[in-house]
């Protein structure tokens, strides 16, 4: 099986044309997943039983010549903080660890709805914090494209199924930069959508005013053809928003002539890899030559956006993480005299390092004496920032930078430092604190081989323009 | 330094953590280098900056005050939901009908927790 090839619009195609079934394609990938995925560690759970029934079930719809809905036969992976009925949901913590999702994420359950496979379960940092996936409780993930280095995170898993064949797409979730930074470390590509574009619901919460649900994929159409799927209001979030979805799959192939593009000069610091910052000049070039009229902008407050992150993203962290109390689900620590013993140490018992620095950050930015000073600044700050924005997108209309400061770095190298970790972000958490939508696109790679991102940033609500001007990168690119 | 050992131990109690000596150690120096960095924010004149309370949905909204969140709200009816097993299934102690913790309330009169 040409594993490579396997877009979702392929998939569709084989199936319809009986060159293959469901089933066959289920069990190629689970094959794949048992040669390669000991090196890599992506998933953390195979659903073969739900999978095998769903592929069965669309194989049936192709013998009787049904139509077969967008998503037919597509082997996708979900990122362990989305809910899955009856399914080990862990969320890469050890706190929940024997914890059974008692329903579907509204993402999950359209993906299924449209006919995809859910193959599995994937591996994340714990409760999605980190930027390197090495804080799983579950042990980290490899880099694909090179085994001694981190594939990025939170969604490293995500990104690292897509880039090793080990599913077609998969569902990660983004809150300071975590569907995009793993997919330029791992060479695929991540759509994070608009703040309330997609449902939350089922989501595992880390921080709720910053939390999206988005698609990794191979191709640039591939996120756009997941998005229309997952895209929309949904009653059970009240977050989601009231917004029209756009044909997506349509408009990418629209053409950019005329479209303005911002070059923020803020993403270009002077510490910036020399290889990181080639290949993105190339790609501003090749969207000159596409007919795309280029400009230099200023998005002032750009060094503010990581420490305002980290406060907002460390204060709703603290507060939706004080449900995991070892009362109504999950890990409890055994032999505690108290309740109020028993809270304290299955909270110690089962939370990671990183998980704990969060809730201590953020219960100390709220508590009395501080939150004037931290929390209302930094609400205030994301104020400013979408400022920066407002004022941008009146003169573009869409943004173009790189996605990370460097390329995919070595597992161990930032452990030590979480600083230095979190500057990992730096050109992806404004996104998010603004709620615009972002995707990440591979430009090229360094002399080693390490795939590059581009970022490219739209208006509210606009993922269509955002996947077009991604699509003609993929296009440019691929010549 | 920004942060001494007591406080982390009494925002480490605000948090419901129990901190190991060399947990509490590290977080000490964890915490004062990410406040050091945060204090850039002092830089900045927010005094006449509202704070942002909504993310996206006010900018695709064109109606007014709280019109704009009708969409999210819905009528008082009774739907279906969890039934009390699915909601019960990963309690780590129940009694079939209730959660069950440790006691809460000391009878030997030192009150409680």
């Amino acid at each position: 099986m040409k594993f490579d090839a396997l877009t979702i619009d392929f998939v569709r195609d084989l199936i319809l044309r009986k060159e293959t079934t469901a089933t066959a394609l289920a069990e190629g990938f689970y094959r794949k997943i048992d040669s390669e995925d000991p090196k890599i560690h992506a998933f953390l759970t195979l659903t073969k039983e739900r999978a095998l029934a769903k592929a069965a079930e669309i194989d049936a719809m192709a013998d009787r010549g049904d139509e077969l809905p967008p998503l037919a036969g597509v082997p996708v992976g979900i990122k362990d903080v989305l809910m899955t009925r009856e399914i080990t949901t862990t969320a890469g913590s050890r706190i929940l660890e024997n914890f059974v999702a008692p329903y579907d994420a509204t993402a999950v359950a359209k993906l299924e709805a449209a006919g995809a496979i859910v193959l599995g379960k994937l591996n994340c940092d714990e409760f999605a914090m980190g930027s390197s996936n090495e804080n799983s409780g579950y042990g980290p993930v490899h880099n694909p494209r090179d085994l001694s280095r981190v594939p990025g995170g939170s969604s490293g898993g995500s990104a690292a199924a897509v880039a090793a064949n080990m599913a077609v797409a998969t569902l990660g979730s983004d809150t300071g930069g975590s569907i995009r930074q793993p997919a330029a470390f791992c060479g695929v590509v991540g759509l994070m959508p608009t703040y309330g574009r997609v449902s939350r619901y089922g989501l595992i919460a880390f921080a709720s005013s910053l939390d999206h649900v988005g698609p990794l994929t191979k191709t640039v159409k591939d996120a756009a053809t997941v998005l229309q799927v997952i895209a929309g209001r949904d009653k059970c979030d009240s977050t989601s928003a009231d917004v029209p979805v756009g044909d997506y799959v349509s408009e990418i192939g629209r053409p950019v002539k005329g479209l303005r593009i911002g070059i923020p000069d803020e993403y270009f610091p002077p510490e910036l890899d020399g290889e990181v910052n080639a290949a993105v000049q190339k790609t501003i070039e090749d969207l000159r030559t596409a007919g795309c009229e280029v400009k230099r902008i200023s998005l002032p407050h750009t060094k503010y956006a990581i420490p305002t992150y980290y406060i907002v993203a460390t204060a709703e962290a603290s507060a939706n993480l004080a449900r995991f109390d070892g009362v109504r689900y999950a890990f409890r620590a055994k032999g505690a005299a108290t309740l109020s013993e028993m809270y304290r140490r299955t909270r110690d018992g089962g939370f990671g390092s990183e998980v704990k620095r969060r809730i201590m950050l953020g219960t100390y930015a709220l508590s009395a004496g501080y939150y004037d000073a931290y929390y209302l600044k930094a609400q205030q700050v994301r104020t400013l920032l979408t400022r920066d924005f407002q004022k941008a997108f009146a003169e573009v209309d869409a943004i173009v930078t790189p996605t990370s400061p460097t390329p995919a770095f070595k597992l161990g190298e930032k452990v030590d430092d979480p600083v230095s970790m979190y500057l990992a972000d730096i050109f992806t958490v404004t996104a998010d604190l603004v709620g615009i939508p972002g995707i990440s696109v591979p430009c090229g790679a360094t002399k080693e081989g390490l795939p590059i991102g581009v970022q490219v940033l739209g208006r509210h609500f606009d993922e269509a323009t955002v996947l077009r001007v991604g699509h003609v990168v993929e296009h440019e690119r691929a010549k | 330094m920004k942060v001494s050992e007591k406080d982390v131990l009494y925002v480490a109690d605000l948090a419901n953590l129990e901190l190991t000596e060399a947990e509490g150690q590290r977080m000490l120096k964890d915490l004062n280098s990410i406040l050091d960095y945060i204090d850039m924010l002092g830089q900045l004149d927010t005094k006449d900056v509202p704070p942002m309370a909504q993310v996206a949905t006010l900018a695709a909204s064109d109606r007014k005050d709280t019109a704009k969140f009708e969409y999210a709200v819905r009528a008082d009816e009774v739907k279906s939901c969890l039934t009390h097993e699915q909601a019960m299934m990963n309690a780590p102690d129940t009694d079939g009908t209730y959660f069950k913790v440790p006691k809460v309330i000391d009878k030997s009169g030192e009150g409680t927790e």
